[in-house]
């Protein structure tokens, strides 16, 4: 009967929809530019982040990238998840300063980082910030990878996107040009550079590894929940599967008699 | 297969249902004693699924409402609070805004399944229309949620959405006052969305009931879409839908669970993760998915309209917009006066079978055109499909039920034997 299809075209309405959904963000940032797609050990539904370019990509942010942007979202403390042990965690928290309680006078203090302080921002706020880089807003990077359509592979292609502008491009004064940036002119300067830090573990500081690796970092930082996030999905899976399959065959049971009756009849 | 009778054994169950009848209560709608249809197929399934997903919707979001600050400054930073530090925080919050996608989805088929086989004719007219009275209660409901993580979406998609109220004539800026609390999207307004987000759900719970007393009143409509002859066309609820509605349910979750766990802001938009900035508005501002054939209908008329040969505007673009897409949902109400065909469903109505069909291609259009830039031949697709739905419904309806022969109806459900075939 018309049931089938039917029930087809009402499944593609409702994936037609669902697509739909996806559509409306690939269009929000203005004209598509194709970005560069690499392969994410954190993507897919059993990703997990790789411990060492996590704390690669942090030493990147912190030695390059914290010049600008803040980390607000993200405290001390969370640098355990990325591997690191408390006393190193202790230790980095402690090369920063940070605000104080008021003293016995009523005046301000500084004290050294703790493993509960937040990342201090480089900048006190958005005024100091444009002031400091030509008027442009360097924005906190807590949620960057969720922020921008394209998710990491932007993060990384915008990171590595500086390349020669075409001849007839105008650019404006102050700004970069960068292949994958809405509208190609940019007010952060080419940020990376080879050998921009220097790895402990010897890896080689090629642009791209330093990309990738602050990509893996803020992407943690972003989603600091995708581990646990896929360990309980495959879990919840698993037992909604079995679950799935044994009431399916309860209702075949319970309608076992119905369906034999009309079968007879 | 008739009415069981609720007799308990139970001691217990006796002397409670003496003094308070839940018992049969609980036995009359959903237990053996409610007769159904013994013929319904899967798209049956989806009020049942619409109702776990209010249950999920109002417990996940008791509790981030435990852990959620509803203040301009501070509600952004509590959400990432809520990603971050609460235990399981961040499922709380994918559950919750995914369940909001996953309501509009089965609520959608819900609807069409209801249009496929003319459940809203008599006797279920009253069934219907509190059917429509939730979805609009949804909107709201869905709508004032988007705005509490206060991203960038939240707040341009609600000054947006508020400014059409501006629109009406006199009393437009009056009404914008009250709904803002203030001169424009700001802490007041974030604060009473909060207010009326808590609240309306419990209402949509309130007019569920009573959608499901009308449903108990005349029993489920079915594929067949012809009355129940006796009790050899009927089941009892239980154990035969029970069993039934379980398997939609293990499954629905499984399809819920995939994207609560893998894809969790896929059908979310980048932009909310950037906190407001009235300062700086987004290139491109789009609604939630499930408003895009709305908003496509909203912004359907570029022009105003004026008395003819003259200049006088009598109606604007926008308030022309404003009550298309209000119209959009209202005709809903009418629709069993607008079908006078007796035969329920589509199976045996051949012309209404092709303009449904033409119906769906149609709100998939202008679903698309919605979540797109106003531009090219878009707002004329936009404009020719918002013709259409409306052409559908007040048009090839009433006009189709009237000249269509429909095809022979079965003798009834249990016997599927064609009358008066050959
Ligand atoms: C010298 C200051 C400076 C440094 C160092 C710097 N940035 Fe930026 N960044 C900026 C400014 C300014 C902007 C705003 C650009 C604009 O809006 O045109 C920006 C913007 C960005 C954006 C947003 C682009 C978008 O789509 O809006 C990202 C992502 C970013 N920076 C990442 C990084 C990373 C990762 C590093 C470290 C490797 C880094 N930045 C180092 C100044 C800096
Ligand atoms: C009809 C049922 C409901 C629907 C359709 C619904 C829908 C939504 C949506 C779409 C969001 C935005 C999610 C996001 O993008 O972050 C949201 C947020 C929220 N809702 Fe609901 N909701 C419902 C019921 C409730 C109830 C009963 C409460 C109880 C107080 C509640 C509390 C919250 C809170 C605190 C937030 C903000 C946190 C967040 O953004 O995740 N919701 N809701």
């Amino acid at each position: 009967m018309t049931m089938n299809s039917a029930r087809k075209a009402m499944i593609v309405a409702a994936f037609a929809g669902l697509s739909l959904g996806q559509s409306v963000s690939a269009i929000a940032s203005g004209e598509a530019v194709a970005l560069k797609e690499h392969d994410w050990t954190f993507a897919g539904p059993m990703g997990t982040y790789d411990r060492a370019a996590q704390q690669r990509g942090f030493q990147v942010y912190k030695e390059v990238c914290s010049a600008c942007h803040g980390l607000k979202y993200i405290a001390f403390r969370n640098l355990t998840e990325i591997g690191l042990t408390e006393d190193e965690v202790k230790a980095i928290a402690a090369e920063y300063t940070v605000a104080g309680d008021v003293d016995e006078y009523g005046d301000p203090t500084e004290r050294p980082g703790r493993t509960e302080d937040y990342l201090p921002s480089p900048f006190p706020n958005a005024n100091a910030a444009r002031f400091s880089n030509n008027g442009a807003l360097p924005p906190d990077l807590s949620l960057i990878t969720k922020a921008r359509v394209g998710g990491p592979n932007y993060l990384y292609s915008l990171l590595t996107g500086y390349v020669d502008q075409p001849d007839d491009f105008d650019l404006g004064e102050g700004l970069t040009y960068n292949a994958y940036f809405p509208g190609h002119q940019i007010a952060m300067a080419m940020p990376l550079f080879e050998d921009a830090v220097e790895y402990a573990d010897g890896t080689p500081a090629t642009v791209e590894q330093l990309a990738e690796d602050v990509t893996v970092f803020l992407n943690w930082a972003a989603e600091p929940e995708l581990e646990a996030r896929h360990e309980l999905g495959l879990r919840v899976m698993l037992f909604m599967l079995a679950l799935t399959i044994l009431v399916y065959f309860s209702n075949k049971k319970v309608w076992a008699d119905i369906k034999k009756k009309k079968d007879d009849a | 297969m008739s009415e069981s009778k609720f007799q308990p054994k139970s001691k217990i169950v006796q002397w409670i249902e003496y003094r308070l009848p839940i018992f049969s209560l609980m036995h009359a709608a959903v237990g053996p004693g409610y007769p159904t249809p013994k013929n319904l197929n899967y798209w049956w399934n989806f009020g049942s699924l619409a109702g776990l997903v209010l249950v999920v919707q109002i417990i996940t979001g008791i509790v981030l409402a435990m852990h959620y600050t509803p203040t301009a400054d501070l509600a952004f930073a509590s959400v990432e609070h809520i990603m971050r530090d609460v235990n399981y925080g961040w499922l709380l919050r994918y559950v919750h805004a995914n369940g909001g996608s996953m309501f509009f989805i089965v609520v959608y088929i819900h609807i069409f399944r209801g249009l496929y086989y003319g459940s809203y004719k008599a006797p279920r007219e009253l069934l219907w229309m509190l059917g429509v009275v939730i979805l609009l209660l949804m909107m709201a409901t869905a709508f004032m949620g988007y705005v509490l993580p206060w991203g960038q979406m939240s707040f341009w998609g609600a000054t947006v959405i508020t400014s059409m109220f501006g629109a009406i004539p006199f009393i437009g800026d009056a009404i914008l006052a009250f709904l803002w609390g203030d001169f424009a999207v700001g802490n007041a307004t974030l604060n009473r969305f909060f207010s009326l987000h808590y609240l309306l759900p419990f209402v949509i719970v309130g007019v569920v009931i009573l959608h499901m007393w009308a449903l108990h009143q005349h029993g489920s409509n079915n594929p067949l879409g012809i009355d129940t002859k006796g009790p050899q066309d009927k089941v009892p609820f239980h154990p035969y839908y029970t069993a039934k509605d379980a398997f939609g349910v293990t499954v629905f979750i499984m399809f819920f669970a995939a994207m609560v766990f893998y894809e969790p802001n896929l059908l979310g938009h980048p932009d909310n993760y950037i906190p407001a900035d009235r300062l700086s508005t987004p290139g491109h501002i789009v609604p939630e998915w499930y408003y895009l054939p709305f908003y496509a209908i909203l912004r359907a008329i570029t022009f105003d309209i004026s008395i003819p040969g003259t200049n006088i505007v009598i109606i604007t673009a926008k308030l022309a917009g404003v009550i298309l897409m209000l119209g959009s949902i209202l005709v809903l109400f009418l629709l069993p006066w607008l079908d006078f065909s007796k035969v329920r469903s589509a199976t045996f109505r051949p012309l209404y079978k092709q303009i449904y069909w033409l119906l769906v291609i149609d709100v998939i259009v202008l679903g698309y055109v919605g979540a797109q830039k106003p531009e090219g031949i878009l707002p004329t697709v936009g404009l020719i499909a918002t013709a259409y739905y409306f052409i559908h419904f007040l048009v090839l309806m009433p006009i189709i039920s009237k000249v269509e022969k429909p095809k022979p109806l079965p003798e009834s459900i249990s016997n599927p034997v064609i009358k008066a075939a050959e």
